[in-house]
């Protein structure tokens, strides 16, 4: 057995193995994902930046009942509620504090409305943490930029809910 | 008088623009080897490396440099600024001297000395002092710890690599550079002397602190070993003095082993080839080689490296020695006999 391994070390077979295999990775396809140039595929349940949803008539689709805000379990999120002139009760704010926000998706699956959302969208650094207290004006223009992704990702994933 | 100081300055010019000649695809050619090494490692691993910068990526190492020139130069208070300083450029200007006597082709080389291979193996050793000098005057101990590593390293390796090229010289029967390529008009020596280039090929490896012999700079234990405290400049004089120093030992494999410039078979399509094609062409074959090594190949524990340089490659390259001295006596096959 030992001269068997002095011989193998010996004649290098061991580096000539590995050699071939180095070699057969050299020309294999890469497994990096180009990043900024190309991006990995997201699941439809994907948990991103948040939104507010639209109706397709322009009406927003939050009907101010908290259960978002009573089921974060980070409390990230503030609304508050007036009725409004034609009787029905609508949010005056709504806030997330996107660096309290865990990305559970609790408040999206309390929504009996589907107003609320966590879109596909993953790239919303900023370069103060101000700019990450999320207005509702905010959410809503999220909601508006990013609706076709979003209600197609809903549909696709609306028959497993 | 007048004259001789004349013909002397033009001389001198000449010289100046030969030197400029062989520097600035020197340069070239450690930028591409940076780049190339970086791209063979990331190949073996199925990561894409450097692709941003230009096209290809081909501009991340010059970008890098340009990083490096506007870093500053940070001088650690308890070093010796001097010798912390000099180190660098004692790195590279070795490096660099090495050069001046490697032909690319027939005829083309800045100084076509007698000792050529003397020199080249004088002045590689004297490499060990820029790493010394820096590990010294850094005044800290993981620069200290690389540098003697280095060379001990170095040292040991130069021993077996002295004996490998004894039997190249031996087959020639000069120590000019241009003739032991000349010798190899009929059969590269890698194939009578193959284990002797397998020797030459893996000392070269440690001798230039190539992984997987590049203990003096390992960062899992050393941090950056003798380079630990170089930042901006001096630190990219000391990878320039690096890189040069590796494409010099992928060129001495070319000249001893591969035949230089000469074309692989003497016929009409390869050998209207110039010369010095086929040398970059060998040259680079020798480096991807080096890559590949790196990408393969895990780091050596320090004293299974200094087993393999004394108890392995210093007998084995002594009995070559023996071997090959004893076939050319009694088959009368020595030059010269």
């Amino acid at each position: 057995m030992k001269i068997i391994q002095f011989i193998k070390s010996f004649l290098l077979i061991d580096f000539a193995k590995a050699y071939v295999l180095a070699q057969k990775y050299f020309f294999k396809k890469k497994a990096t994902v180009n990043y900024p140039f190309e991006k990995g595929k997201l699941s439809p349940r994907f948990r991103g930046e948040h939104a507010l949803r639209r109706y397709p008539s322009g009406e927003e689709r939050c009907i101010g009942c908290k259960l978002c805000e009573a089921v974060c379990p980070a409390q990230a999120i503030t609304i508050e509620t007036e009725p409004r002139n034609d009787g029905t009760r609508r949010t005056t704010r709504y806030d997330i504090d996107m660096v309290k926000c865990i990305y559970c998706g609790l408040c999206e699956e309390s929504c009996p409305v589907d107003a609320i959302v966590q879109g596909p969208n993953f790239e919303f650094t900023t370069e103060t943490r101000k700019e990450l207290y999320y207005s509702k004006e905010r959410l809503l223009d999220n909601g508006d930029r990013w609706e076709t992704a979003i209600a197609e990702n809903l549909q696709a994933d609306a028959k497993y809910r | 008088m007048f004259n001789l100081i004349q013909s002397n300055f033009f001389d001198l010019i000449l010289i100046i623009f030969y030197c400029i000649l062989i520097f600035i695809p020197l340069l070239l050619g450690v930028v591409l080897a940076l780049y190339a090494d970086r791209k063979i490692w990331a190949a073996v691993q199925k990561r894409r490396g450097p692709n941003v910068v230009g096209p290809y990526g081909l501009f991340q190492v010059p970008a890098d440099g340009l990083k490096f020139i506007f870093k500053e130069i940070i001088l650690p208070d308890g070093s010796d600024k001097t010798v912390f300083l000099i180190a660098p450029i004692i790195t590279l200007a070795l490096s660099i001297a090495a050069w001046a006597v490697v032909p690319v082709q027939a005829g083309v080389v800045l100084s076509n000395i007698n000792v050529g291979i003397l020199y080249i193996f004088a002045i590689s050793s004297l490499g060990v002092y820029g790493i010394l000098m820096a590990g010294w005057s850094s005044n800290s101990k993981y620069p200290f710890f690389g540098a003697l590593r280095s060379a001990a390293q170095m040292v040991s390796y130069e021993v077996s690599i002295g004996f490998v090229i004894v039997t190249v010289l031996m087959c020639v029967g000069s120590l000019n550079l241009t003739e032991i390529v000349m010798a190899q008009k009929t059969v590269w020596f890698f194939i009578p002397l193959f284990p002797m280039f397998i020797v030459f090929f893996i000392s070269a490896l440690a001798e230039t602190n190539r992984p997987p012999f590049d203990l003096p700079e390992a960062e899992s234990e050393l941090v950056a070993g003798y380079q630990t405290e170089y930042s901006g400049m001096p630190f990219v004089l000391f990878m320039f003095g690096e890189y040069i120093n590796i494409l010099l030992m992928c060129a001495m494999t070319t000249i001893l082993f591969l035949g230089g410039w000469l074309p692989p078979l003497d016929i009409f399509p390869l050998n209207a080839i110039p010369g010095f094609i086929w040398f970059i062409l060998k040259v680079t074959l020798v480096f991807y080689m080096f890559a590949m090594v790196k990408a393969f190949v895990p780091r050596y524990r320090y004293d299974q490296l200094m087993r393999l340089g004394w108890k392995v490659f210093l007998p084995l390259s002594l009995v070559a020695v023996i071997i090959t001295s004893s076939i050319l006596f009694f088959f009368e096959l020595a030059p010269g006999m």
